[in-house]
């Protein structure tokens, strides 16, 4: 069974713009699942749909085997969410919000546990605070907690890092591999390519409400990816003018660039073996792999 | 049933209303007795008794409605559309709660809160008058069924509304003139025949008129009539309710 399943979901809202067109996802139980896609590309509204925030108009979606409307109960039990915007109640202690939280989602009361979160997420010292006296990163942790106060088994965050600082950031992308040791699903969103690239298992890329392509992290950058190679080479000869015909060499200031795609093994020995037999010497050599970004590009130029 | 979350919903509101304590309950205290003085004693002096009630008990029964039916529909539908307004609904809508939980969560905090301040004003006019209540458990009945309808009253302007001054509009425009028209500071009777088959249809005199039964035994219309007419706005607001909820009506997009 799958942690989340989606089929065939459309969205088009009241004012007939169609933000999401035949969606059909799955996403496993325990690992970290990143939509990436640009502003407005549907993103938040594919969240908001699976939790209950947004209708849908066409489809199926089922958590943890549950159907999201006609066992929504059961469905959302499982289910902690983010938004992308902070709402918070200002007055409300830190430690009153969770307890709500936890209680709207009919579980026992836990001081123990509530208090694990606030430290997990370095909110202990405020917990008696009122949120309107915590600073913007301290409020986003604050939702996040909210999220996790009643144990959910998926978490979704939309744009959990969006304006927030690289220090928070990390020790967000720590919070949520704890998470994921822990057993618990985690569905993101993002438009910062590195961040699917470092947290994700899998990334699936939205486009206009279109998902274009899912795949594991590793093997979209494989598949998709170039790497290219700077060599730094102090003699011009005529041997080395054959070489960089035949790799079609890109001359950048003092370096030549090889690029090629990662799935082309035997390119690069070719290459040294070439210049090894040509007697070119270098002096410095660097590689280069594409970034998730410029695979994205390359995506949706497609 | 998702009883944790009901009682979640209303102690957060309950505890909004002790937050700003002042506001909620000092200050219809406040108002009340100035009606007291204003009405009770100043003017009511100079008033003959009705039906053998002196006119500063006559009123009391119309001030507490008064003061509980604006207070049942500002505490509910603020409560509900502050959430809409701040956007923090995103946890209530995405939490394993039923729209009907949802609501018994705020129309029970917002009655509760309506109580409070209708014994409260009880309280406060004691000071007053002699308080001679001849069916106190009606009254006490009537206190709750009629908090609790217009409370859910409230709630559908709550959800309704989708800006602050839509929340004022029904209870200002219709409500508190309708309360002040339906026989809070007199008798239906008093009023020319034509201004009498008026008022009929005005709901309110329904109301109040239970009310001071409760009190006085002392009615305008019977008891019967009333509670009928009470009843039959609460069915009316839950079959509100349930449509709304059914539609997603104005919370989901
Ligand atoms: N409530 C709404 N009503 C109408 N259109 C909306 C609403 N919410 C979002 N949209 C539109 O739907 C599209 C997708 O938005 P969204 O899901 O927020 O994208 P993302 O989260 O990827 O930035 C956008 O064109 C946006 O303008
Ligand atoms: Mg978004």
């Amino acid at each position: 069974m799958h942690a989340i399943e989606i089929s065939k979901l459309d969205k088009r809202y009241d004012n007939g713009l169609k933000a999401l067109t035949n969606i059909n996802l799955k996403v496993k139980k325990g690992e970290i699942f990143a939509l990436l896609g640009p502003n407005g590309a549907g993103k938040s509204s594919l969240i908001n749909i699976i939790c209950g925030i947004a209708k849908k108009n066409n489809g199926k979606i089922s958590i943890l085997g549950f159907d999201n409307i006609s066992q929504y109960k059961q469905a959302r039990s499982l289910i902690g969410l983010v938004p992308q915007e902070i709402a918070t109640d200002s007055f409300e202690k830190v430690i009153d919000t969770l307890k709500f939280s936890r209680g709207l989602f009919n579980k026992k009361k836990s001081s123990t546990y509530l208090d694990k979160i606030l430290r997990d997420l370095s909110l202990f010292e405020k917990k008696n605070q009122q949120i309107r006296t915590l600073s913007g990163g301290m409020k986003r942790r604050v939702m996040i907690a909210k999220a996790l106060s009643h144990e959910p088994k998926i978490l979704f965050l939309d744009e959990p890092t969006a304006g927030v600082d690289v220090e928070l950031r990390k020790n967000l992308w720590k919070n949520l591999n704890d998470l994921k040791k822990n057993g618990v699903t985690i569905f993101l969103t993002t438009h910062y390519i590195e961040e699917a690239e470092q947290l994700a298992d899998r990334v699936g890329v939205i486009h206009e409400g279109k998902i274009i392509v899912v795949e594991k992290t590793s093997k979209l950058l494989e598949k998709l990816g170039k790497k290219t190679l700077k060599i730094s080479i102090k003699k011009k000869t005529e041997s080395l003018k054959l070489i960089i015909k035949k790799y079609s060499l890109k001359k950048s200031v003092s370096h030549y660039l090889l690029n090629y795609d990662l799935n082309d093994k035997n390119i690069v020995s070719n290459f040294f073996k070439d210049l090894n037999k040509n007697q070119i010497e270098f002096e410095d050599l660097e590689i280069k792999k594409s970034s998730l970004e410029e695979v994205f590009l390359n995506l949706i130029d497609k | 049933m998702n009883i944790r979350g009901i009682f979640a919903i209303y102690k957060f509101e309950m505890s909004r209303t002790f937050r700003t304590f002042s506001q909620s309950i000092i200050s219809p205290v406040l108002t009340t007795s100035l009606y007291f003085v204003v009405f009770g004693s100043a003017i009511g002096s100079r008033i003959e008794d009705i039906d053998g009630t002196p006119y500063s008990s006559f009123i009391i029964p119309g001030l507490i409605m008064l003061t509980i039916l604006s207070q049942s529909i500002s505490n509910s539908s603020f409560g509900i559309f502050f959430p809409k307004f701040s956007g923090t609904i995103y946890e209530i809508l995405s939490a394993p709660i039923s729209p009907f939980e949802i609501t018994i969560g705020y129309v029970c905090a917002a009655a509760s809160k309506s109580v409070i301040v209708g014994i409260i004003i009880l309280l406060t006019s004691s000071f007053f008058v002699n308080l001679n209540i001849i069916h106190p458990v009606w009254m006490f009945f009537l206190l709750i069924l009629i908090s609790v309808t217009f409370s859910l009253f409230g709630f559908i302007i709550g959800i309704w509304a989708n800006d602050f001054q839509k929340i004022q509009l029904i209870p200002t425009f219709i409500i508190t003139p309708l309360t002040f028209l339906g026989g809070s500071f007199y008798s239906i009777d008093m009023l020319p025949e034509i201004w009498q088959k008026i008022s009929y249809f005005n709901p309110i005199v329904y109301l109040i008129s239970a009310f001071r039964w409760s009190f006085y035994e002392h009615t305008d219309i019977s008891i019967i009539v009333s509670l009928t007419t009470i009843l039959g706005f609460l069915i009316l607001c839950l079959i509100a309710i349930y449509y709304i909820f059914k539609l997603g009506y104005k919370i989901k997009v």
